[in-house]
């Protein structure tokens, strides 16, 4: 390697072990740090880096040992790595800081990563070490596997958990004949409960396994030959095998980590920021204990790799708190999930389906109107939105009574649900914005070897868009990638710039009184010098909301359609849609449009569902004078902002109307129009409650009644159809006009950018808003009056470009 | 890029400070194609064909960040330096020389 320009003054960086949860580290630090160490590897085994977790799939003959190599050769050249394959690191020399392998090899650090994984447990019991007995744990042991399937007939497989089941199929598969031995009575009892694993039982046997549950093994037995021919269980039955495998568990392997004097404690111990005790030296994986856990999964192991090399890069920011896991069994044809803590016990319900004809049966458990924990066996298409639930703390109040038919029966009209991902066909579409099928993204996980939702969309743009499919790809992944994929964790980083959430930003944007985007970069340590296309507008927004006439809008931090005041179309140009208040017009309104339309060669005039005029196919330069021959308000139908108040005709011509509700609707929109949130924002106001106006799917919906109006909330027609929520009843029209403008504010000054009304009341529950809304009537008038602050003298940017800062020079091309 | 002779004549277009920072402008050339000219935060200048390698977007109306732009119709990242689009997207759109000359911003169109 030739080291790069700064060979010799950079650190060096020594990691031992390269398996999964090193490799990812150097991955994530190579991303943030490039030039930071001069990194050396030091790996067991004679191979590079591959999946572990696919060692399953290969043992059962459905994959081959170079479809799981996940970091070739040529990856660890292309990064300048220094890598020493099938040398075991024995010593650490923390004075001299040297590490030093079996044979010889002494390389110095500056740092040390030590991912020495686990070790598989051995029964200490009589025959343990006879030819014939394996443990299932590398690909040396899986290659030992598959060459005893060739010679020899019968099998025993010692542990009844994840791996030995998994053990037990692939022998299965590769013809063997296969007996499970459990000492539990029942099958992987950590991750199911009796009725679960009992389904699991019949279906394996089917499959021609045999098992001995309550059975513990005394002895395994040695034939004449040396070789292994059978075990001896305690009972005094005796099983002939050629082949034993010992699947009861792992421990973390803390060898060198302890000859180093290195604290362990069941694991290598760290800290939240994956350090050991010796500051220099950091540990992750399945050798560490993190707060009294070692993790035996891959995703808690992304996790840890994430947040040690942002402390490896010298950033200092992220902590890792720890994971919830969830497990599922990569046996082809058995569908099994299981997630959290379902032991019940007091303060737990449960929801039960079980339809053992159907081979179905799911458990929920639920604890403090959270779920805690799920089973789901035969069905398990929903084990990713249970997932996120559980690990979200989700209050599951409200859809109760539906949760357990899953997150399809939720009102959604989108994709999710539709199909199970297991089943579809590979050309079936899954992402209907960008195209794309299952078999694209099956491809895309298996041959590029990605492990995140993240991952899949960068690669293949599956989701990226509406995201209205990002369960569906989740099943996907947990499908393909195994199930143990790793998760987005709870706390999102906002984008690729920081590692702050969207809540951490708004915070401290309100805390720290900052006013502009570079003081929040310079405050919150972005990494990118001006972040991105993603972050920008974002910070913009929440700065403008927190600091309304104090903090100054950049045009440049807003999309083109909020820079242009249009909306941008496929071939580039514009759509215009001037505001018609209550969705009422006249003639002389009609009359300009149409004078318009024809003046500008307007290709298209088409009637929104918003109850106003789209023109369409106006080019950028002509936008300014359009604007001005129309003599009408914007519509801010580009904007992250108030679009419209849809109304019906009401009491004033309608037979059934009990309130005038075209006036009401009027009087929203000229008091709400101009005002900017999180994501576009529509009501309806309905005179009766035949709801003409659709006010059940809008952020506010306004209904009449007899004695006075009914308002809803958080409803939404989009990606994912959600009937809005009753919020509370009043008499005039000046309260429609506070109540409604209150909870705005809230969702203004609460709601992350992006977020619709619909997510945001989902994040922060219904009770939160009417608490601050409804119930205290101070809190309300206060929102209220500074939704009026904030609105007072903002500036129509189609009549005032100049006062909203709209920059006009863009609607001028150069070197005309 | 056609390189015969004429192409790489300089013209000036537009003063420095008449594009926007982190913004771009657009330059018509006579034979109808467009090309945006952009202007990073630390006044470096770029000059790319108004049209993403993806769907034709009109990058001058994308986000301007570091050295890099986002298509405005479906968030491409275009690297201005290159015009190379960012992994794992594919694809390339074409350059032009720019550079500043007494706060004259100069382009060979």
């Amino acid at each position: 390697m030739d080291g790069g320009k700064n060979a010799g003054t950079r650190m060096k960086l020594v990691v031992v072990g390269n398996g999964m949860a090193g490799v990812r580290v150097l991955e994530e630090l190579l991303k943030l740090s490039p030039d930071l160490y001069d990194i050396t590897v030091f790996g067991a085994e004679p191979h590079p880096n591959y999946n572990r977790i696919l060692l399953s799939p290969v043992l059962a003959g459905e994959q081959k040992l170079e479809d799981i190599i996940l970091n070739d050769l040529e990856w660890y050249r292309a990064n300048g790595i220094n890598l020493h394959l099938g040398k075991t690191v024995n010593r650490i020399d923390r004075i001299a800081r040297v590490v030093e392998a079996t044979d010889g090899t002494r390389e110095p650090y500056d740092r040390l990563l030590i991912a020495t994984g686990s070790d598989p447990f051995i029964l200490p019991i009589p025959g343990n070490n006879l030819p014939g007995t394996l443990t299932y744990r590398d690909i040396h042991d899986t290659e030992r596997m598959i060459e005893a399937t060739g010679k020899h007939r019968e099998a025993v497989v010692i542990g009844g958990g994840l791996l030995g089941l998994e053990a037990a199929n692939g022998l299965a598969l590769r013809g063997m004949k296969v007996t499970v031995v459990h000492l539990m009575p029942w099958l992987m009892e950590r991750q199911l409960d009796k009725s679960a694993a009992d389904m699991l039982q019949k279906s394996l046997e089917a499959k021609g396994l045999a098992f001995r549950l309550s059975a513990q093994t005394e002895s395994i037995l040695a034939g004449d030959d040396g070789h292994v021919r059978g075990v001896r269980l305690k009972d005094g039955t005796e099983l002939p095998a050629q082949l034993v495998v010992m699947a009861v568990g792992i421990r973390p392997n803390t060898k060198l980590a302890e000859s180093a004097g290195l604290h362990c404690s069941r694991g290598i111990v760290v800290n939240d920021t994956l350090q050991t005790f010796d500051p220099r030296i950091y540990a992750v994986g399945e050798c560490v204990s993190h707060r009294g856990t070692a993790y035996g999964l891959v995703a808690p192991l992304f996790e840890m790799a994430k947040v040690c090399a942002n402390h490896l890069a010298q950033m200092g920011i992220g902590r890792y708190p720890g994971s919830r896991v969830s497990t599922k069994l990569k046996v082809t044809g058995v569908d099994l999930f299981s997630a959290g803590d379902f032991s019940g016990g007091e303060g737990t319900e449960d929801i039960v389906l079980a339809d053992p004809g159907a081979g179905i049966y799911k458990r929920l458990v639920i604890k403090d109107d959270k779920l805690a924990g799920a089973v789901l066996y035969g069905d398990t298409v929903d084990g990713a939105w249970y997932f996120k639930l559980l690990r979200d703390g989700t209050s599951v109040g409200p859809i109760r009574d539906r949760l357990m038919f899953g997150e399809s029966n939720l009102g959604d009209t989108g994709h999710q649900g539709q199909a199970r991902a297991a089943s579809m066909a590979d050309s079936a579409e899954v992402c209907g914005c960008n195209g794309v099928c299952k078999g694209t993204i099956v491809k895309a996980i298996k041959d590029k070897g990605l492990f995140t939702l993240e991952d899949v969309r960068k690669h293949t743009k599956a989701s990226g868009s509406c995201g209205s499919c990002t369960g569906l790809v989740e099943q996907i992944l947990m499908f393909t990638a195994g199930g143990d994929y790793s998760t987005a964790p709870k706390k999102k980083a906002m984008c690729g710039c920081t590692d702050r959430t969207h809540q951490d930003v708004r915070d401290a944007i309100r805390d720290n009184h900052l006013l502009t985007i570079p003081a929040v970069h310079a405050h919150m340590e972005w990494r990118t010098p001006n972040g991105c296309a993603s972050c920008r507008p974002a910070l913009n927004y929440y700065l403008l909301s927190t600091w309304p006439r104090e903090a100054k809008d950049d045009p440049q931090s807003r999309f083109i359609n909020e820079r242009s005041h249009a909306n941008i179309q496929k071939d580039g140009t514009y759509s215009v849609v001037p505001r018609m208040w209550g969705g009422e017009t006249n003639a002389s309104e009609l009359r300009r449009i149409a004078n318009v339309v024809e003046k500008y060669n307007i290709p298209t005039v088409k009637v929104t569902g918003g109850q106003r005029l789209d023109l369409l196919g106006v080019k950028k330069e002509d936008l300014q004078a359009v604007w001005k021959d129309l003599d009408m308000p914007s519509g801010h139908a580009y904007a992250k902002a108030l679009r419209t108040v849809k109304t019906c005709v009401g009491s004033e011509w309608c037979r059934f109307g009990t309130q005038d509700s075209t006036k009401m609707g009027q009087e929203l929109e000229r008091a709400l129009w101009r005002m900017y949130a999180p994501h576009k924002v529509k009501l309806a106001v309905s005179g009766c409650p035949r709801n003409c106006a659709e006010s059940g799917i809008k952020d506010v919906g306004v209904i009449g009644v007899e004695s006075g109006w009914e308002i809803y909330v958080a409803g939404n027609g989009g990606i994912k159809t959600e009937v809005a929520q009753f919020f509370c009843k009043v008499k005039t029209h000046d309260e429609v006009l506070e109540y409604s403008g209150a909870f705005l504010q809230l969702y203004r000054e609460e709601g992350w950018y992006l977020e619709r009304t619909v997510h945001y009341i989902a994040r922060v529950g219904l009770d939160h808003a009417k608490k601050k809304v409804v119930e205290d009537a101070a809190n309300r008038k206060a929102l209220w009056e500074r939704l009026q602050f904030a609105l007072d003298g903002e500036p129509d940017p189609w009549h005032e470009p100049q006062k909203a800062g709209v920059d006009l020079r863009q609607f001028e091309p150069l070197g005309a | 890029m056609s390189l015969d002779g004429s192409a790489r004549r300089f013209i000036p277009v537009a003063k420095l400070e008449d594009i926007p920072k982190l913004g771009a402008r657009r330059y018509c050339r006579d034979d109808g194609k467009v090309i945006a000219v952009f202007r990073t935060e630390s006044d470096s200048v770029f000059a790319l064909a108004d049209a993403c390698p993806h769907k034709g977007g009109p990058l001058s109306q994308g986000i301007v960040f570091g050295e890099s732009v986002a298509c405005p119709l479906h968030n491409w990242c275009i690297s201005l330096a290159s015009g190379e689009a960012t992994a794992p997207d594919e694809g390339r759109v074409e350059r032009f020389d720019v550079r500043i000359v007494d706060g004259m911003v100069e382009l060979a169109p």
